[in-house]
C-alpha cells in the first residue's frame, strides 16, 4: 500500500513539474527558476503532507478511521453552546469594535459586513432554494445605480430611493428567475452569469444614463432626523450618516435586520418550502409546494437584499463605477456561501470575515486572494461539501446518518 | 456604403470567429456529452494554451527559427500547446472532476467554476495582469478575392480549424476510442458492464476536448496579437452559447453553432454599435436556453449525443 503511494507521489510530482515550471517560470524568454520552484516545492510539500497523513492513518488501524473528524468535532461542539450567547457575544463585540479599531480598521468591518448581508441574500437563493446564481453582483449593481442616479438627477434622499432600488432589485431578480425556472443546474448557472454582464455592460456602455466607465459620483451621505432643543423650541435636526463609525453602525443595523429576516424566513413554511425544492424539486412539487412561486420569491428576496447593501455601498463610497461588479465579485460572494456551509447563517457570517478580513489584514496576501478563493471553492467540494458550519437540518441529517452507520456496525 | 466587398470580407472575419468558437465549444460539447458537467475552466484552459505558446514562440523567434522554419515552428507550437493543456486537462479532472462524479451537480459546479478562478488567477500572478504582446508572425500580405482582403493567417487559422474537426469527426466515429467515448455518453453504466475503461475513455475526453480549446487559444493570439489572463472568460461564455445553440453534447452541433455566434457577432459589430455586440450575444445565448434548450436542431429533452 505505501509502494503505491509512493509511485503515485513521485507521478504527481512529475505531473506538476511539467505543469507549473513553464508557466510560473518563463516571462517571454527569460526563466525565473527560484520563483518557479518555490511554487513547485510549495505543491509537492502539500502532497507529502497528505501523504505522510494518509500513511499515519492506515498505520493506526481502520477503527480510527470511523472517528469524527476535527472539524466536524468543533462544529458540533459549537452548536451545543446555546446560540444566545455566541449571538449576543458577537454583536456585543461588533458594537464595541469602532470605538477600539482605528479607521482603517472600521473601514474592513464596513467591507466585511456589506459582504455578509450579500453572503446573507445569496444563501436564499443558494443555500436554501439550491439555485445556482452567478450574476447575483447584478443586483448588488442594481441598487447602487438606483440610489445614484435617484439621488444625482431628482435628489431623492437614500432612504426614499432605498424602496425603489428594493423594488427595481427584486423585479430583475424576477425578470432573471422567470426563464430559468425550467433550467436545471448548469445552465442556470450559464443563464445568470451571462445575466450578470450584460447587467454589468449596459451599465458601462449607457453613456447618458450611467456616465458609462466613468462612473457616477457625489451621492449625498444618508441622513438622521432627530427631536433637539434650539433656537427656543423643539426642531427635527438633521445628523449626516458620514464619519465611518456612523456609516459602520449603519450596515451593522442593515446586517443585523437581514440576519434575522432570513433566520425568521428559514424557519417557516416558506423557509421549508425552499428546502424541500432545493432536495427535490419534483417531490415537492408533488407534495403540493408552488415550486414556481417559490423559486420567483427566492430569486427576488436575494435579489431585495443585495440592492439594500448596494445601496448602501454607493452612499458610503458616493461613487459608483461598472468595473466594481466584475464577475468575480459574484465569486466571491458564492465563495462565502459555499464555504460556511450552504444554508448555514453562522456559517455564511463566519466565512464573511474569513475571507473579506484575512486578506486585508495581511495586505502582501492581497494578490493571492483569488487564487486561494478557487482553491478553497474547489477543495471545500471535494472534501467537505457541507462547509465549514454546515446547517443545522444537514447537521441533524448527518448525525442520523451517523447514527445509522453506528448501529448497523455493532 | 456596404459593396460587396465589405460584406464579404465581414463573412471572411465572421467565418474566422466563427471557427474559433467552434473549436471551443467542442471541448466543452465533448465533456458535457461525456460526465454532463459545464467544465468551467475551459476558458481557463484555452488562454493557458495560448501563454504557453507565448514562451515557446518567444524562444523559437529568439533564435530566428520563426522565418528559417516556419511549418516546423507552427508545428512545434501547436503540438506544445495542445500537449501541455491536455495534461492540465487530465490533471484537472484528476483532481476537481472524478471525486465529484456521483456527488450532487451543486458540487460538481462550484468545484469547476473554483478550478477555473484558481487557474485564471494563477495565470494573473504568474503572467502579469495586463495584456501580453504575442510575436506577430503573419505578415498584413494576403489575397484580395473581389474587394475583400484575407490574410495569410485568416487563411491559415481557418484552414487548420476546419482540419482539426474533421480529424475529431473521424476519430469519433472511425476508432474504437471513439466509439468507447460514444457508448460512455449515452449510458455509462452500460458500457462499464460491456468492459470499456469509463475511467480511461473520461480522461481522454478531457485531452481532446483541452487540446482543441489550446489550438483556439494559439490562434486568437496569433491572431489578435496579444493574450490576457482573463481573456478565456468572455470566450468561454460565448462558446458555451455556440455549444447550446448547436445542442450540448452534439459535435457538428457546436461547429455550426459556432458559426453562427461567430456571424452573428461579427455582422453586429459591422452594422450596429459594436460596443454592444456582447449584451447581443448574451441575450441570444438567454433566449436560446430559454426557448429552445435543446439546440436548434435538437429534439425532445436535452439529448446527449456525441
Amino acid at each position: 500500500m505505501i509502494r503505491q503511494e509512493i509511485k503515485k507521489l513521485a507521478v504527481y510530482s512529475v505531473f506538476l513539474a511539467i505543469l507549473i515550471l513553464p508557466m510560473v517560470g518563463f516571462r517571454t524568454t527569460h526563466f525565473e527558476a527560484e520563483r518557479a520552484f518555490k511554487v513547485l516545492g510549495l505543491f509537492i510539500a502539500i502532497l507529502v503532507a497528505n501523504f505522510v497523513a494518509k500513511v499515519v492513518r492506515s498505520r493506526r488501524g481502520e477503527d480510527q478511521l470511523q472517528k469524527v473528524s476535527l472539524g466536524d468535532r468543533i462544529s458540533l461542539r459549537f452548536a451545543e453552546i446555546p446560540k444566545i450567547y455566541t449571538l449576543g457575544l458577537l454583536v456585543a463585540v461588533a458594537a464595541v469594535f469602532p470605538l477600539l479599531a482605528d479607521n482603517y480598521m472600521i473601514d474592513v468591518g464596513i467591507t466585511c459586513l456589506i459582504y455578509v448581508t450579500l453572503g446573507l441574500g445569496l444563501n436564499i437563493v443558494v443555500g436554501l432554494c439550491g439555485l445556482l446564481d452567478l450574476g447575483y453582483i447584478a443586483f448588488y449593481a442594481v441598487g447602487a445605480y438606483t440610489y445614484a442616479l435617484l439621488n444625482l438627477r431628482f435628489g431623492v434622499s437614500f432612504w426614499a430611493s432605498l424602496p425603489a432600488g428594493v423594488l427595481m432589485g427584486m423585479f430583475l431578480g424576477c425578470v432573471i428567475g422567470y426563464p430559468t425556472l425550467k433550467m436545471r443546474g448548469d445552465y442556470l448557472a450559464i443563464v445568470t452569469m451571462g445575466f450578470g454582464e450584460i447587467i454589468r455592460l449596459v451599465l458601462n456602455n449607457w453613456d447618458k444614463l450611467t456616465a458609462g466607465p466613468n462612473g457616477l459620483f457625489g451621492m449625498q451621505k444618508p441622513t438622521l432626523y432627530y427631536p433637539a432643543f434650539h433656537d427656543g423650541g423643539l426642531h427635527l435636526s438633521v445628523y449626516s450618516i458620514k464619519t465611518l463609525p456612523a456609516l459602520y453602525y449603519m450596515i451593522l443595523i442593515i446586517a443585523l435586520l437581514t440576519l434575522v429576516g432570513i433566520r425568521r424566513l428559514n424557519d417557516s413554511r416558506i423557509g421549508r418550502a425552499w428546502v424541500a425544492v432545493r432536495e427535490d424539486e419534483t417531490a415537492a412539487e408533488l407534495s403540493g409546494v408552488p415550486t414556481t412561486w417559490l423559486k420567483l420569491l427566492a430569486y427576488a428576496l436575494g435579489a431585495g437584499f443585495a440592492a439594500v447593501a448596494g445601496a448602501f455601498f454607493a452612499a458610503k463610497l458616493s461613487y459608483v463605477n461598472p468595473n466594481f461588479f466584475i464577475f468575480m465579485e459574484s465569486c466571491i460572494v458564492l465563495c462565502i456561501v459555499v464555504l460556511g456551509g450552504s444554508g448555514s447563517i453562522p456559517g455564511v457570517i463566519v466565512a464573511g470575515f474569513i475571507l473579506i478580513a484575512v486578506p486585508e489584514i495581511f495586505r502582501e496576501l492581497q494578490n493571492y486572494r483569488m487564487l486561494a478563493f478557487g482553491a478553497i471553492m474547489a477543495i471545500m467540494m471535494v472534501l467537505k461539501p457541507d462547509g465549514l458550519i454546515p446547517a443545522r437540518r444537514r447537521r441533524v441529517q448527518m448525525a442520523e446518518r451517523r447514527q445509522l452507520a453506528g448501529e448497523s456496525n455493532e | 456604403m456596404t459593396s460587396t466587398g465589405f460584406i464579404l470580407q465581414q463573412l471572411v472575419n465572421a467565418l474566422f470567429l466563427g471557427s474559433i468558437y467552434a473549436l471551443i465549444a467542442l471541448g466543452y460539447t465533448m465533456v458535457y456529452g461525456i460526465i454532463e458537467l459545464i467544465n468551467f475552466a475551459h476558458g481557463e484552459l484555452f488562454t493557458a494554451g495560448a501563454f504557453i505558446v507565448l514562451i515557446v514562440l518567444s524562444a523559437l523567434q529568439s533564435v530566428g527559427w520563426v522565418d528559417s522554419h516556419f511549418i516546423l515552428t507552427m508545428v512545434i507550437v501547436f503540438t506544445m500547446a495542445m500537449a501541455y493543456v491536455a495534461v492540465l486537462g487530465v490533471a484537472l479532472e484528476h483532481v476537481a472532476y472524478r471525486p465529484l462524479r456521483d456527488a450532487s451537480r451543486l458540487a460538481a459546479i462550484l468545484s469547476a467554476l473554483g478550478m477555473s478562478i484558481f487557474l485564471s488567477n494563477g495565470m494573473m500572478l504568474s503572467q502579469g495582469v495586463s495584456d501580453r504582446a504575442y510575436p506577430s508572425i503573419f505578415g498584413a500580405e494576403g489575397i484580395t478575392v473581389m474587394g475583400a482582403k484575407i490574410t495569410n493567417g485568416q487563411i491559415f487559422i481557418i484552414l487548420l480549424a476546419v482540419a482539426l474537426m474533421v480529424a475529431l469527426q473521424l476519430f469519433v466515429h472511425r476508432t474504437r476510442l471513439g466509439k468507447a467515448m460514444r457508448a460512455t455518453a449515452q449510458n455509462r453504466t452500460m458500457s462499464r458492464m460491456l468492459g470499456i475503461n469509463i475511467d480511461q475513455t473520461i480522461r481522454i475526453t478531457f485531452i481532446i476536448g483541452p487540446a482543441l480549446g489550446a489550438a483556439a487559444g494559439v490562434m486568437v493570439g496569433l491572431y489578435y496579437g496579444a493574450v490576457r489572463f482573463d481573456m478565456g472568460f468572455i470566450f468561454m461564455i460565448k462558446a458555451f452559447a455556440a455549444a447550446i445553440l448547436g445542442g450540448i453534447g452534439s459535435i457538428p452541433g457546436a461547429m455550426i453553432g459556432g458559426l453562427i455566434i461567430g456571424g452573428v457577432e461579427v455582422l453586429w459589430a459591422a452594422f450596429l454599435p459594436s460596443a454592444w455586440k456582447d449584451v447581443t450575444t448574451f441575450t441570444l445565448l438567454i433566449l436560446v436556453l430559454y426557448f429552445k434548450p435543446s439546440g436548434l436542431w435538437g429534439q425532445g429533452d436535452v439529448e446527449v449525443r456525441v
